[in-house]
């Protein structure tokens, strides 16, 4: 089995590479240990907004 | 990054973390100024083709002022110009604020990129008016002028990502994924969309590289994705940032906006071929629009609980804050056009909604209620800010305008359900000897009364914007009227329980 043939065997699972891909976002971004640095992350736009130029 | 050193003193929310940061806000004033400008061009454009269409004596008999080529005007004055120095505004605006660090190339980068930008707007509507067009929706502009446009939204790209990176603060704000998408899809879109081969070096008209199906599906991935990365990405990257900051209160759910995101990233762009049902396109490609505009109901109602949620515990502050009471009102439309949307790509409905007005009504109940609506919002969010008052001139003139604007959307989108309904069912309407029952020309003399009342909601629509021009004027000279102000009364059960 040469390279090409191997790529155009993977590429036909497209769907499934991007559902997996989908699913590691969707895991990181519920992950609880995760919680205190997107709480943080909320706070941005609410903290101080500097001196203007 | 120095994140570790700013954290320190970040705890949460309220401390003076930023003393040494200078933000530049020129060249955003000029990016307000134009986009107010081609609000109230674009708004006026829109109304004078809508009165063409009810009378049409209105195209004054004359090639430039005839609706061909007053229609692309008022499209992309209204989301070019208006949406797109409303987006170069504000994201320019919260990127600096969200990464605390003042913008990459400095003043002079945002102002080249605004003075080009303009220019480009400019030209653009000038050849459509002479009746140089390529005739492709929502991409108008020859060649010449889309290279023009490349070379600037480059230069923006270049502006913004490199803001992002040179970031003193170690997280990317959701606002920012937002702007980086809606900054790296569109410029992939209008090269993809632009591919054309000029007949002469010095000439404007040019023809597609592509043709046929091939032609409208290249068509249609530009113009949907314009619609979900322009119209949407964009101004969302706006809600995230300002109805936060407008609320004092952070996002609902910052877990929830990274899956709105990626989820919305992941289908958006499959969703182009739910134009192209019954046409030539094959049966598989209009099937797959149709299943990933339906998925696209989920991610889409996701951001939209999300931007109205963050209110949660805070609701009374729609009565006594007409600016967010805007922004609020614009995550509800989007809200109810993301919901339409889906359903009338489904291949059944569309069938009847299809060419029809009912399209145009849900263009613009998600142009005028969503994107106009949040960036007005916006605008009435900076210019005190950026001006450096301490309020706006009147906040009854905001109520006055929330209302007549509303009022004007409610006229066009019932209108356009009505008349778009009306003629797609007598579009499809035989006799009991198999013809068609009515001729064309029978369809477009009944919409005529529908005409009339979409033109009376875009005249109220810009009599809204007009009396958002004279608040802003007033605020920017630094006045403020005398009036009635909006009071917090504590809530009854609250006082007699104390």
């Amino acid at each position: 089995m040469d390279l090409d043939s191997i790529t155009v065997m993977l590429r036909s699972f497209w769907t499934v590479w991007l559902m997996l891909l989908l699913t590691g976002i969707l895991v990181y971004a519920m992950w609880p240990g995760n919680r205190r640095t997107f709480d943080d992350a909320a706070q941005i736009p609410l903290k101080d907004d500097g001196q203007e130029l | 990054m120095t994140s570790a050193t700013l954290t320190s003193g970040a705890t949460l929310g309220s401390q003076r973390v930023s003393e040494d940061v200078r933000y530049h806000e020129d060249a955003i004033r000029l990016f307000v100024i134009a986009a107010v400008f081609w609000g109230v061009v674009g708004f006026l454009a829109g109304t004078f083709i809508a009165l063409q269409l009810a009378f049409p004596a209105l195209n004054l008999g004359l090639e430039w002022t005839s609706f061909g080529r007053l229609r692309p005007v008022h499209t992309s004055a209204v989301i070019f110009a208006f949406g797109g120095n409303v987006l170069l505004a504000t994201s320019l605006y919260s990127v600096q604020r969200t990464c605390r660090q003042h913008l990459f190339g400095g003043e002079g980068l945002a102002k080249f990129i605004f003075w080009n930008y303009n220019v480009f707007i400019v030209l653009a509507a000038l050849s459509y008016v002479m009746g140089f067009t390529q005739g492709k929706e929502y991409a108008e502009p020859e060649w010449i002028l889309d290279l023009y446009l490349t070379v600037v939204w480059v230069l923006y790209a270049v502006q913004f990502i490199g803001t992002v990176m040179t970031r003193r603060e170690s997280h990317i704000y959701v606002a920012n994924w937002f702007f980086m998408a809606f900054i790296l899809t569109v410029a992939i879109l209008h090269i993809g969309n632009n591919v054309n081969v000029p007949v002469s070096l010095f000439g404007m008209k040019s023809y597609t590289y592509v043709s046929g199906v091939q032609s409208a599906m290249v068509q249609w991935w530009y113009g949907h994705n314009a619609v979900g990365f322009f119209l949407t990405a964009g101004f969302l990257g706006i809600m995230y940032y300002f109805v936060p900051k407008r609320a004092e209160r952070p996002v609902y759910s910052y877990r929830l906006s990274i899956v709105h995101f990626w989820t919305l990233i992941f289908l958006y762009i499959w969703a182009g071929p739910h134009h192209l049902h019954y046409t030539s396109l094959p049966d598989w490609a209009q099937t797959l629009g149709m299943t990933f505009s339906v998925m696209l109901w989920m991610p889409s109602w996701g951001g939209m609980i999300n931007g109205i949620m963050t209110l949660s515990g805070a609701w009374d502050k729609l009565r006594t804050d007409p600016v967010l009471r805007f922004l609020v009102t614009s995550v509800a439309f989007y809200g109810m056009s993301t919901f339409e949307g889906p359903l009338m790509s489904v291949k059944p409905v569309n069938a009847l909604s299809h060419y029809t007005d009912w399209t145009v009504g849900h263009v613009h109940s998600g142009a005028l209620g969503w994107v106009a609506f949040v960036s007005f919002g916006a605008i009435y969010y900076l210019v005190p800010v950026l001006w450096k008052r301490s309020q706006l001139y009147s906040m009854r003139l905001v109520s006055y305008h929330f209302w007549t604007a509303t009022i004007g959307i409610v006229l066009y989108i019932t209108a356009m359900w009505v008349s778009g309904i009306m003629q797609g069912l007598m579009w499809r309407a035989y006799d009991n000897l198999g013809f068609l029952q009515y001729s064309f020309v029978e369809t477009v003399a009944a919409m005529h009364p529908f005409y009339v009342i979409r033109a009376m909601g875009g005249v109220l629509f810009v009599t809204g914007a007009l009396i958002m021009v004279y608040n802003l004027w007033r605020t920017a000279k630094g006045d403020v009227r005398i009036e009635k102000p909006y009071v917090t009364t504590p809530h009854k059960a609250t006082v007699g329980a104390a």
